[in-house]
C-alpha cells in the first residue's frame, strides 16, 4: 500500500501555484467506502464526474490534472478527451499531444469521452464542441500544458519517494529517472503520490521544443484500431443496463403533426412481447422486451395524425412542400440581398468588362446518413438522478438541454457519451432529431430503463438536412479575359438560421463561408446572402456552407475562365499571384498529378477522360484537388482525386491522409450521388435504397501531399472535403462540354 | 430453438421469422454485430452462415438454427478472420468503425471461398456501405491478404485499385448463385455473395 501523501512531506513543502486540487483523496475514499487510499485510484472509479466534482475550477483551461488522467499501476494511461471520437482520429492526436509532454507513448493511453463539466472545456474560445475541425488546432495548447503539468507533477513525486532533488530527475517514456543513483520509478508506481499534489502553476512548466517530438508529427497508429475491427467498441446503440426495456417510434409524417387517435391500440398492445403504447410530442412510441417487437409494433399502429395548431413552437412542415419548389422559388426570389463581403465597386466593373457572364448554381438537400442510426438509453436512478447514454458532439449543450427539458438540476444528470457510428454534424443539439426526449420520457412513463433506437427509416424522416441554395452569379472579364468582378447572391438559409428557427443579428456565416473568404485577386467582389426559409430542418454537414459553396464558387469560376479563354488552372495561379502559400498549393497538386494537363485525352485503356481544378480555405487549411473523369456508361466515372493540403502543421499524417481520405469520399457522394428530396412536405427517400451514399466501387484512388507552411494550424476533419466536388464537376464539364452548375451529377445525362 | 454460434449452442426464444440479427443482439446480448438498415443495403449486419457473408438484419431465425453461425465476437478465432483483422490493424482501416464488422465479415467471408481473388472479385465482393470513406483502405488490406501484389502503386501517398465498372460488377453477379438461406441479397444493388456455391466460376474472371 502506499504511503500517503501527508506522511511524506506537507503539501505546503511545494511551490504553491493555482490551481490547487483540494481534497480529492476524502471524496475518494468516501465514495470508495474504503480505507484503501490512493492506489484505489487505479480500479475504475467514474473519475471524471468525481475528480472533477473534488477538484476546484481551474484558472487556466486544462489544467485540472486529476480530472483528466488516471495513470494506473500497470503504468496505462486513461484519458478523458475533452473532444469526442467519431472516426477522426482525434483520441489517437490527443493521446500523442498529451504524451509527447507527459513522456508516456500514446499506445499506452486508453482514452475516453470526458463527462460534461467546465473542466473538460479546453479552447480558449469557451466552448465544448467537437466539431468545425477544432480538436485538434484550438485544443492543442491546453492539451500540451496538461502533460506538461501532469509529468511535473511525476517528478515532484518522484523527488519525494526518492528523496533526491528535483532537479536531479528526468523521465524517459513512463518512468522518472534518478540518472545518479541509476534508481528510476514508473510513473504508476508514483501516480497516487503525484495526483495528489498540487497542481504546479502553469507557466513553471516548460514545453519541449518542436524539434525534439517523437510523437506530435509522426503517423502513429491509431488506439483503436483493433477494437474496431474486432466489434469491440461500444457505440451508444450498443449500451444495456439491467432491467431495460426497448423502445421504438413511429414519428408523424409531418413534423408539427401531432397524435389524435390511435386506431388500432389495443391490438398493438396484445402484439407478442409489447409492454406499452405510448404518445409522444409527434411521435408514438412502443415499449417491448425486445426492440424488434417495440419497432414491429410501433411501425403497425394506424395514428391518425392532426394538423399542428396555431399555436405551435416547431418549425411546420406543411403538406405542399417539395423541394422541387423550394428550388424554383430560390431560383426566382427577388432582391439584392444583404452584403456579407464588398470589395471594390462591382456595378462599375460590371458595366466596364467586356464580358458579363450570368448563371445560376444550386446546391441541393443532403442527409448525414451515418451508418449508426440514432439511439439513446435513458434511465432514472433511485438517488434521483437521470443516466443518459446518447450520441453527442458537445456534451454540455446536451445536458443543458436535457435539465430544460426535464426541470432537473444539470448535477442530477449523469451523461455518457460513447463513441460515434459516423457523424458528419449529425449529433449537435437539433431540437426534433434526437431521440433521447423521447427515451428520456418513456423511462419516466415506465419506470424502467430505455433504449430507444430509431429505425433507419424513421432517421431519414428527421434528420435534419444541409441547406440548399441557388446563387446567382455575375462575373465581369476585361479584354484579356481576366476576372475583374464577381457577384455571388445566394438565396439560402443558413444552417445556423434554421437549427435557431430565426435570423441572428448578424448574417449567418455557415450561410456564406466559401463564397466569402475565396483569396483570388478579383478587385471587385460582392457576396451577398438573400434569405429564403427552407421550411425543412437545417443542420450542419461536413464541411458546413464550405461542404456546397466552394462547389458553386469554383465551378463559376471554371466557367468565367472559359468564357475568357483561360486555363482554370492557369488563372487561379495568376489570380493568387503572390500569394506564397495558396501556388505553393496549386503547385503542388499540379505536381502530385504529374502535372496539370486539362483534357480531354484518351488514356491508355482508351478511355476518353479530363480533369478538373479547385481549392477550398475551409476552417483555417488551404486545399487544392485535382480530378480526372471519364464517362463509364453515361455516369462519371472519377478515377483519381489529388489533393494538396495545408493546415500549417499536423499532429498524424496517417490520420489526416484518412481524413482527405474519407472527405474526399463524402465529396464525392455528394457530387455523384446525393440528394435529399421532399414531396407533399415528406422525404421521397427512407432508407439507403433510395438515398444512395457512395459504394465502393464509385470510389476514387486518392493521392494526399500534405504540406506544413508553418502558418497557424487549422482543421482536418472537414477541410479536404470542399475542393472535390468542383474538381469533380469542372472535369466532367470539360470532357463533356456541359457546364455542371448543380449537384448531384446522377441527374444529367451523359453521351461521351 | 437452438442456434449455433461461433461454436456454441445458444438456446433462444425468439420468434421464428425474427431477424438473426435482432436474436443476436438484444436476446444473446453480442453487440459487435451491427444494425444499419435493416434493409440488406449497407452490410453492417453480416455474419458467416457456414462461412459464407449473410446479411443478418433480414434472415429470419429459423433458416439458420442448423447452420454454423459466426459473428465478428469470434472472428480470431477463425484463421483467415485473424488474418483479415491484423490486415485491419496494419492498414488502419476503421474510421468510425461502425461498418467494420460487417467488413471484416466480408472479406473473411471472400477470402475462404477464394484464398487468392482476383480485383474483380474484390470488388464484387466488398460492397458493405463506408459513410466514412475507407473504401482505399479496405481495397489495401484485401489486396494485401489476397497476395497477388495488385495494389497498383500511384503518385502519391494513397492508392486504391481501379474498379470494375458496373458492367463486370453485373457479369459477376449475374453467375453467381444464389443459396437457399434467403433474404441475403441487397436488393437494388449488385450484390456479390460469397453465399455463393461455384465461386470458381463466377464470371470466368478468376485464374
Amino acid at each position: 500500500m502506499t504511503t500517503s501523501l501527508d506522511e511524506v512531506v506537507a503539501p505546503s513543502a511545494f511551490p504553491s501555484g493555482e490551481p490547487v486540487n483540494i481534497s480529492r483523496r476524502s471524496f475518494l475514499l468516501a465514495s470508495a467506502g474504503t480505507a484503501a487510499g490512493a492506489l484505489v485510484l487505479g480500479f475504475g472509479l467514474p473519475l471524471g464526474t468525481a475528480r472533477a466534482q473534488a477538484a476546484s475550477t481551474p484558472a487556466l483551461r486544462g489544467t485540472n490534472v486529476p480530472a483528466f488522467l488516471e495513470i494506473r499501476p500497470d503504468n496505462t494511461i486513461r484519458l478523458q478527451s475533452p473532444f469526442i471520437e467519431g472516426g477522426q482520429g482525434t483520441f489517437t492526436a490527443m493521446a500523442q499531444i498529451v504524451g509527447e509532454e507527459l513522456d508516456a507513448d500514446p499506445a499506452t493511453f486508453l482514452v475516453e469521452n470526458a463527462p460534461p463539466g467546465q473542466e473538460f472545456v479546453v479552447m480558449e474560445n469557451g466552448l465544448r464542441i467537437t466539431g468545425g475541425s477544432m480538436s485538434v488546432r484550438f485544443g492543442y495548447p491546453a492539451m500540451r500544458r496538461l502533460g506538461a503539468l501532469t509529468r511535473s507533477m511525476l517528478l515532484q513525486a518522484g523527488s519525494l519517494r526518492l528523496r533526491v532533488p528535483v532537479g536531479e530527475l528526468t523521465t524517459q517514456p513512463g518512468r522518472v529517472i534518478h540518472a545518479a543513483s541509476g534508481r528510476s520509478l514508473s510513473y504508476g508506481e508514483l501516480a497516487p503520490q503525484a495526483m495528489d499534489l498540487p497542481v504546479p502553476d502553469p507557466a513553471s512548466v516548460q514545453l519541449r521544443d518542436p524539434s525534439q517530438f517523437r510523437w506530435i508529427g509522426k503517423p502513429v497508429k491509431r488506439l483503436d484500431a483493433h477494437d474496431k475491427s474486432t466489434g469491440k467498441v461500444l457505440y451508444t446503440i450498443d449500451t444495456r443496463v439491467d432491467g431495460m426495456l426497448h423502445a421504438a417510434v413511429q414519428h408523424a409524417p409531418r413534423l408539427g403533426m401531432t397524435v389524435g387517435s390511435i386506431r388500432n391500440e389495443s391490438q398493438v398492445s396484445a402484439m407478442k412481447g409489447v409492454h406499452s403504447v405510448h404518445r409522444l410530442p409527434g411521435a408514438v412510441a412502443v415499449v417491448a422486451e425486445r426492440w424488434w417487437n417495440a419497432k414491429q409494433a410501433a411501425e403497425a399502429l394506424q395514428v391518425d395524425w392532426q394538423e399542428p395548431g396555431a399555436d405551435s413552437t416547431l418549425r411546420i412542415m406543411p403538406a405542399d412542400f417539395s423541394t422541387k419548389a423550394l428550388r424554383e422559388r430560390l431560383a426566382n426570389e427577388s432582391g439584392a440581398g444583404e452584403d456579407a463581403e464588398k470589395e471594390g465597386n462591382v456595378a462599375d466593373a460590371l458595366k466596364s468588362a467586356r464580358t458579363v457572364v450570368s448563371a445560376t448554381y444550386f446546391s441541393q438537400f443532403l442527409n448525414h446518413a451515418q451508418l449508426e442510426p440514432p439511439s439513446a438509453l435513458a434511465r432514472f436512478n433511485p438517488d434521483g438522478t437521470l443516466e443518459v447514454w446518447l450520441p453527442n458532439q458537445a456534451p454540455d449543450m446536451f445536458r443543458a438541454d436535457m435539465a430544460k427539458r426535464t426541470g432537473l438540476d444539470p448535477a442530477k444528470i449523469i451523461l455518457h457519451s460513447p463513441l460515434l457510428g459516423g457523424f458528419f454534424g449529425r449529433h449537435f443539439l437539433y431540437d426534433t432529431a434526437a431521440p433521447y426526449p423521447q427515451a428520456i420520457q418513456l423511462a419516466k412513463e415506465t419506470g424502467r430503463p430505455i433504449k430507444l433506437i430509431w429505425s433507419r427509416e424513421e432517421e431519414f424522416l428527421r434528420d435534419a438536412l444541409r441547406p440548399m441554395a441557388a446563387v446567382r452569379f455575375r462575373g465581369g472579364l476585361d479584354a484579356n479575359g481576366m476576372p475583374i468582378a464577381i457577384e455571388a447572391v445566394s438565396a439560402t438559409e443558413g444552417p445556423t438560421e434554421g437549427i435557431n428557427n430565426k435570423r441572428g443579428d448578424k448574417l449567418d456565416d455557415a450561410a456564406l463561408e466559401g463564397l466569402t473568404g475565396k483569396a483570388y485577386a478579383i478587385p471587385n467582389r460582392r457576396i451577398a446572402q438573400l434569405f429564403v426559409k427552407q421550411t425543412a430542418m437545417l443542420s450542419y454537414w461536413r464541411s458546413v456552407g464550405n461542404s456546397m459553396n466552394d462547389f458553386l464558387y469554383e465551378a463559376f469560376l471554371d466557367e468565367l475562365a472559359d468564357k475568357g479563354g483561360q486555363d482554370p488552372y492557369d488563372l487561379r495561379m495568376r489570380l493568387l499571384q503572390g500569394n506564397q502559400r495558396l501556388t505553393t498549393l496549386l503547385r503542388a497538386v499540379g505536381e502530385l498529378s504529374g502535372g496539370w494537363k486539362r483534357g480531354p485525352y484518351t488514356a491508355a485503356d482508351g478511355t476518353r477522360r479530363a480533369r478538373g481544378v479547385a481549392m477550398a480555405s475551409p476552417f483555417g487549411t488551404q486545399a487544392a484537388v485535382i480530378a480526372e473523369v471519364s464517362i463509364e456508361h453515361g455516369q462519371v466515372k472519377v478515377h483519381d482525386i489529388w489533393q494538396a493540403i495545408d493546415p500549417g502543421s499536423i499532429v498524424n499524417p496517417a490520420i489526416v491522409e484518412a481524413q482527405v481520405n474519407g472527405a474526399a469520399a463524402l465529396g464525392l457522394s455528394q457530387v455523384l450521388l446525393e440528394e435529399a428530396v421532399y414531396e407533399n412536405g415528406m422525404p421521397a427517400a427512407r432508407n439507403y435504397d433510395m438515398y444512395p451514399i457512395l459504394p465502393s466501387n464509385r470510389m476514387a484512388r486518392v493521392h494526399v501531399r500534405v504540406i506544413e507552411s508553418g502558418e497557424k494550424m487549422g482543421g482536418v476533419g472537414e477541410p479536404p472535403l470542399p475542393a472535390v466536388p468542383p474538381a469533380v464537376a469542372n472535369a466532367v464539364s470539360r470532357l463533356t462540354g456541359q457546364r455542371i452548375r448543380s449537384m448531384p451529377l446522377s441527374h444529367y445525362t451523359f453521351d461521351a | 430453438m437452438e442456434l449455433q454460434i461461433n461454436g456454441k449452442t445458444h438456446e433462444v426464444q425468439a420468434d421464428a421469422n425474427t431477424p438473426l440479427l435482432w436474436v443476436i443482439r438484444d436476446e444473446l446480448a453480442m453487440t459487435g454485430t451491427k444494425y444499419g438498415c435493416g434493409l440488406a443495403q449497407c452490410g453492417a449486419c453480416t455474419v458467416l452462415v457456414d462461412g459464407v457473408a449473410v446479411r443478418s438484419c433480414v434472415t429470419p431465425v429459423e433458416r439458420v438454427l442448423d447452420r454454423k453461425i459466426t459473428t465478428i465476437e469470434a472472428i480470431e478465432e477463425d484463421d483467415v478472420g485473424k488474418r483479415v483483422v491484423e490486415a485491419w490493424v496494419k492498414h488502419q482501416v476503421p474510421q468510425c468503425g461502425y461498418c467494420q464488422s460487417g467488413q471484416v465479415m466480408a472479406a473473411t467471408a471472400l477470402l475462404k471461398q477464394i484464398a487468392h481473388p482476383t480485383d474483380e472479385e474484390i470488388a464484387a465482393s466488398m460492397v458493405n456501405l463506408c459513410r466514412c470513406g475507407t473504401y482505399n483502405a479496405i481495397n489495401a488490406a484485401v489486396h494485401d491478404l489476397a497476395g497477388d501484389g495488385a495494389i497498383r502503386q500511384a503518385a502519391g501517398t494513397t492508392t486504391g485499385s481501379e474498379r470494375p465498372g458496373q458492367a463486370v460488377l453485373d457479369k459477376v453477379t449475374a453467375t453467381v448463385a444464389i443459396a437457399d438461406i434467403g433474404a441475403t441479397i441487397g436488393m437494388n444493388r449488385a450484390e456479390p455473395d460469397w453465399i455463393a456455391r461455384e465461386t470458381e466460376t463466377v464470371g470466368g474472371v478468376r485464374d
